[in-house]
């Protein structure tokens, strides 16, 4: 019975995404199946969660290999966590991607193709098998080129081309390193990696298990868009429509932050004082450069994308301070950023619904003509600054913390710096196309004739979640410490992944 | 041998390397597939190259008497080929549709096309 939990995040977006395909003809229907097909998702992954609390750490061999030679699912808090989270940016994308996306577009397999992203998603995040972890990326890449190129406007495939280049050499470098760690160690499987790493390392020459390990950094960095690998993501976020933007925002750059604490807390463990230290430089490095390029864009959706680089540098933050509180608040920021970073991006599809564009020098008076869509943009963007009691103060809050009782100075200040910087330009948002009139606009009153109903509701529910990230920041920062504690005593979960099977 | 590879596969790194900075779309590809063949030879030659039986255990027997040849490094290298090839196909016909719709195969004037 649990195998059959373990399974469904893979099963229920693959049969969603082939349902679509065969219903190609009817767009309702496709309609239909995405939502039912998001929804079970969500619940799936509430059940998994549940489970894997109750019963802890899960994992399966598929085909019954036994565990290394089969390939392995696994799933521990963390990634449990992760699934969660998986779940429920699918189902509030694909509730508002039915808005906001064009009849063309959903006949041409928008609905089957963010299944297939759901699956890649959930795939990595439950795979125990490094090579398996390359197949998910690409069956992940694959659903979200076409996502990006979808619609065929100048601008999309000036994006896509960047994207699907930079991601098409993260696959390579990743590759290149699974031949090289393969060679070395014999086997690809996490968990019997995790058992016999440090000592094939110690007969290594350390250049070579250095250069490995970059190898790893560079190949996912690229993925999760760190220093100084991101300039892929500003130049091609913004170009889709915004429901695909806002799922990519959400998910994508997660899972290769997801592969780099998997690999960095379980096999590259043996030489922390290199590949740590410089994990946290480039830390630091990427939530200045993430910021400083927010500050300087006057476009709405590249000023988010600019903040999900400076975000990411606070999630590996955590990774590179490498102690139990700093990974649980590494896990704590991820849950926060997920939720107020998509949201923000929905919240700027409702803007965009009623001006028709987002530059923000054309844009104002959103709050004269919508307060309540201002009142849901203020909640993830205060929440993202770090302000007191949303999500992201504690979440900041918890890697200072950390950052402090290392003696880390240096990145407890660069951090501090940049969530100053980040309420900078979230105010900079808010002053210029909430707050101020609208140049030339005869009636900003007639705003109001635009039904948003069903923009609110999508992004109601993730403004909630925020909140309820905030407000119930104990309990979900003690989960969070639960998870940590798995990743930074990994016996438990080699011992379950090798001898259970 | 594992040293002729080893400059096999540098030269097929170094060039494919160099035919994704042209300025061409199609050189783009072109380098993005020499870079898929270094992958898949560096795969198989960190994989060590033996002069071995193959995996399969003779009949009677319960265990494989080594030495024997790896059979896991080519079925990496079989996923990573088809994978590639699929890869390829679709930035392909991206390239071609990016080439219709902004009308120009040269990457520089593609950047030129970004909003601000």
């Amino acid at each position: 019975m649990k195998d059959f939990w373990l399974i469904l995040p893979i099963a229920v977006p693959m049969t969603a995404a082939i349902l679509a395909l065969l219903a190609y003809r009817s767009r309702a229907g496709q309609r239909l199946i995405s939502v039912i097909g998001a929804s079970i998702l969500l619940l799936a992954d509430i059940i998994l969660l549940a489970q894997v609390l109750r019963h802890g750490i899960l994992a399966s061999q598929m085909g019954n290999w036994p565990a290394p030679y089969g390939i392995t699912l696994v799933v521990d808090e963390f990634s449990a966590i992760m699934l969660l989270l998986t779940g429920l940016i699918g189902f509030a994308v694909v509730l508002y991607s039915l808005i906001n996306i064009d009849a063309a577009r959903e006949s041409h397999g928008y609905h089957s193709l963010f299944h297939f992203l759901l699956m890649g998603v959930s795939g990595s995040f439950l795979t125990g098998d490094l090579f398996n972890l390359y197949v998910w990326f690409e069956v992940m890449l694959v659903a979200s080129f076409v996502l990006m190129a979808l619609g065929g406007e100048r601008a999309q495939m000036a994006g896509a081309i960047k994207y699907v280049t930079l991601n098409l050499i993260s696959s390579i470098l990743f590759l290149t390193a699974l031949g090289i760690l393969y060679g070395l160690a014999g086997t690809l499987n996490m968990a019997d990696l995790g058992s016999k790493f440090a000592e094939i390392a110690a007969t290594q020459p350390i250049g070579v298990m250095r250069t490995l390990a970059t190898l790893f950094i560079i190949a996912f960095g690229i993925k999760a868009a760190t220093f100084p690998l991101f300039f892929w993501l500003p130049a091609s976020y913004h170009t889709p429509p915004v429901a695909v933007s806002a799922l990519f925002a959400g998910l994508l750059t997660k899972v290769g932050v997801y592969a780099l604490i998997r690999v960095f807390t379980l096999i590259f463990v043996h030489d922390t004082g290199y590949t740590h230290t410089l994990i946290l430089i480039i830390a630091g490095l990427t939530m200045i450069t993430g910021v400083l390029g927010a500050v300087s864009q006057n476009e709405f959706r590249r000023i988010l994308s600019f903040h999900i680089i400076s975000q990411i540098g606070y999630e590996i933050m955590g990774l590179g301070l490498f102690s139990p509180l700093a990974l649980a608040a590494s896990i704590y920021f991820i849950a926060h950023h997920i939720t107020a970073k998509t949201n923000l991006f929905l919240v700027s599809g409702a803007v965009q619904r009623l001006h028709h564009t987002l530059d923000l020098r054309v844009l104002g008076g959103m709050y004269r003509a919508r307060a309540d869509l201002a009142m849901l943009f203020l909640i993830p963007a205060m929440s993202l600054a770090g302000l007191p009691p949303l999500s992201g103060f504690f979440a900041k809050l918890g890697l200072v913390q950390a950052g402090l009782l290392q003696k880390q100075y240096l990145i407890v200040i660069v951090a501090l710096a940049v969530s100053l910087l980040t309420l900078l330009s979230m105010a900079k948002i808010w002053n210029e196309a909430f707050w101020k009139d609208k140049e030339g606009s005869p009636d900003p009153t007639s705003h109001g004739a635009v039904s948003l109903r069903s923009y609110i509701v999508p992004i109601g529910l993730l403004a909630g979640i925020t909140l309820a990230i905030g407000f119930a920041a104990g309990p979900i920062f003690a989960l969070a410490q639960r998870a940590a504690d798995q990743l930074a005593n990994p016996s438990m979960y080699i011992g379950i992944v090798l001898h259970k099977g | 041998m594992e040293t002729v590879l080893a400059f096999v596969i540098g030269g097929l790194f170094a060039a494919g390397l160099y035919m994704m900075l042209r300025r061409s779309l199609v050189k783009l590809l072109i380098g993005f597939g020499l870079l898929s063949n270094a992958v898949n030879l560096l795969i198989f030659t960190a994989a060590q190259l033996i002069r071995a039986r193959s995996p399969i255990i003779p009949e009677g027997e319960v265990a494989l008497r080594g030495p024997y040849a790896d059979p896991l490094p080519q079925a990496l290298i079989l996923t990573a080929i088809v994978i590639s090839f699929s890869v390829t196909a679709f930035a392909v016909g991206l390239a071609y549709r990016a080439y219709g719709a902004i009308g120009t195969d040269n990457l520089d004037k593609i950047g030129e096309t970004e909003i601000s």
